[in-house]
């Protein structure tokens, strides 16, 4: 009886925390017409056009590649900065380390709206407005530290031993970390390099202000189409399906990590 | 046993540094700048000390985007962290792919763009075309139009923030609950303790650390929303949504005036410092096991 009820209580929750997602891939299987002139629970008339059109029409999937570019370039450029410092946090004291270290988490918690305005005229100073490199970079304002955070406790967790045996058998520092300390950890890094493309790929504001056309990202696309008179609400839920894919089909392979990734490799 | 005191560490935390003070002090420096400056174009820019700061600390409009904020903080704790913790324990806590389908799918909408998550309750939510708005307005037949009725508006922002981060707390709570020995559930069994009992006096206590985290995350994320109330409500109807990030955004860009914004953002930015400190604190004692 008590399980039966546990298993209710799931799946009506599961079914509620769907249900929007699921309207949403509904609009985007119809077309507008059928959209407007009645609610349907499921597409009548399925159709994939709305999908076809955002793949064929550069203007709508240059905006996927755009996204995905300067994603990319701040989960490696995070990365590399990253994995040196987190070791650092854990292996060593150092002057000025907890400073360090809780700076970088109010970066984390930082409001981008406050930063807005003055990282727009910073960049535009550098000319890098509408290149991937300028939202790339932005984002490292919280996805460095959030990924120091996360290596520095999966680093925690293996022994200082093994770096002092390695260091007795000649190993130099850097050959020891790229041979023998990040294979280590390399689920660590798997998860952390998922968190940045992550919170990367979720955020709006900094990708919308840094970016003018060359380099919009798809989520900013989406804004301008919704602002248009003509609005094409198929299109737009087509639109922001395929902005859902690319986290649910690494969700798997992390599932057992998001609660450590989001609690700051605290949990 | 202590780590080493070496500070040729820092060689190894300087491309870090170097990075997040390049987009953080030099902006914050600027925005600090426009703070005590009245500028009228790029040459002529006079000196003004903290006018802007008494102007803006008397500002009813800061005063409540500040209050709406706050609540929309506290509502936001005060749903999320109950239901969350209910989910965390129905879900299933043996292996198998049960409890890999569940964690998948509780995880969902935290992947999702920001700027989508306002675009799928928008469609969710309109009257015409939206299941639930549908649902309220015609087959409850009680006129609902989120976009014009700040009550309306109001639920439809905490319904919406509270399926999208519900999720984190439980499967912050879930870690929490798997970390649990069985050997704690036998002995309470072989004390016939009540369901409730195991709860409060082990499952519970159990949680504090992951819940401490749940807390101030939630709280600090939530402080800082802009993104998903923007696109559903636009700060709307009048000013009914418009939360801190949202009236910073609109002073800024909107109506360009750095100054007002630039007092604005130092006062918004020493708040959360404030709360990044409690934060920091709590995550220290949460990793050395205190709180545990």
């Amino acid at each position: 009886m008590n399980v039966r009820w546990r298993i209710a209580a799931l799946v009506a929750y599961l079914v509620v925390l769907m249900l929007p997602i699921y309207w949403m891939l509904n609009m985007s299987l119809r077309d507008n017409y059928d959209i407007m002139s009645q609610l349907a629970l499921a597409p009548l008339h399925p159709t994939l056009h709305n999908y076809a059109v955002i793949l064929t029409d550069p203007a709508w999937y240059l905006g996927y590649v755009n996204s995905f570019a300067y994603v990319s370039m701040n989960t490696v450029i995070t990365l590399v900065v990253a994995l040196p410092a987190a070791y650092a946090f854990s292996r060593f004291r150092f002057v000025g380390d907890k400073h360090l270290f809780f700076w970088l988490l109010t970066n984390r918690m930082a409001p981008a709206a406050v930063f807005l305005l003055p990282v727009f005229e910073l960049y535009s100073t550098l000319g890098l407005i509408d290149h991937y490199i300028a939202v790339a970079l932005a984002h490292t304002l919280f996805n460095v530290p959030l990924a120091v955070w996360i290596l520095e406790g999966f680093m925690s967790g293996v022994p200082r031993e093994i770096d002092e045996t390695a260091f007795i058998d000649g190993y130099s520092l850097p050959r020891f970390f790229l041979t023998v300390f990040i294979p280590l950890i390399r689920a660590g890094v798997g998860v952390t390099a998922f968190f940045c493309f992550m919170f990367s790929w979720v955020e709006l504001l900094f990708a919308r202000t840094l970016t003018i056309t060359e380099a919009k990202p798809i989520a900013a696309v989406m804004t301008r189409t919704v602002s248009a008179s003509g609005l094409d609400w198929g299109l737009l839920a087509a639109a922001g399906i395929l902005t859902i894919v690319p986290g649910a089909l690494v969700i798997y392979f992390v599932r057992n990590y998001i609660a450590k990734g989001f609690a700051l490799g605290r949990v | 046993m202590l780590k080493p005191f070496d500070n040729r560490a820092w060689l190894l935390v300087l491309p870090v540094f170097a990075l997040v003070a390049f987009n953080a002090i030099i902006p914050l420096m600027t925005v600090v700048n426009y703070s005590v400056q009245d500028v009228f174009d790029a040459t002529h820019r006079t000196f003004v000390g903290a006018d802007w700061y008494r102007a803006m600390l008397r500002n009813s409009r800061l005063h409540s985007a500040l209050g709406r904020q706050f609540l929309f903080s506290a509502l936001v704790l005060l749903i999320e962290l109950p239901l969350g913790v209910g989910i965390a324990l129905v879900m299933p806590r043996k292996g198998g792919w049960a409890t890999s389908l569940t964690m998948v799918l509780v995880a969902l909408p935290l992947l999702i763009p920001w700027n989508v998550i306002g675009t799928i309750w928008v469609v969710f939510l309109r009257p015409d075309i939206g299941l639930l708005g549908h649902f309220i307005d015609h087959t409850l037949g009680i006129h609902f139009d989120y976009p014009t009725v700040p009550m309306q508006a109001w639920i439809s922002v905490v319904l919406m923030e509270a399926w999208h981060w519900t999720p984190l707390v439980a499967l912050l709570a879930y870690a929490g609950l798997r970390a649990i020995p069985p050997a704690y559930y036998q002995a309470a069994r072989i004390d016939g303790a009540s369901g409730w009992a195991v709860f409060r006096y082990i499952e519970l206590p159990k949680m504090r650390g992951v819940l401490t985290i749940a807390v101030l995350l939630r709280f600090m994320d939530s402080f800082l929303i802009y993104t998903e109330p923007f696109v559903l409500t636009g700060g709307g109807p009048g000013d009914s949504t418009t939360f801190l990030s949202i009236y910073l955004v609109k002073l800024a860009i909107g109506e360009f005036d750095v100054g007002s914004a630039g007092a604005f953002s130092v006062i918004y930015f020493l708040i959360v410092l404030a709360l990044s400190y409690v934060f920091y604190q709590a995550l220290q004692r949460v990793g050395t096991g205190e709180a545990k």
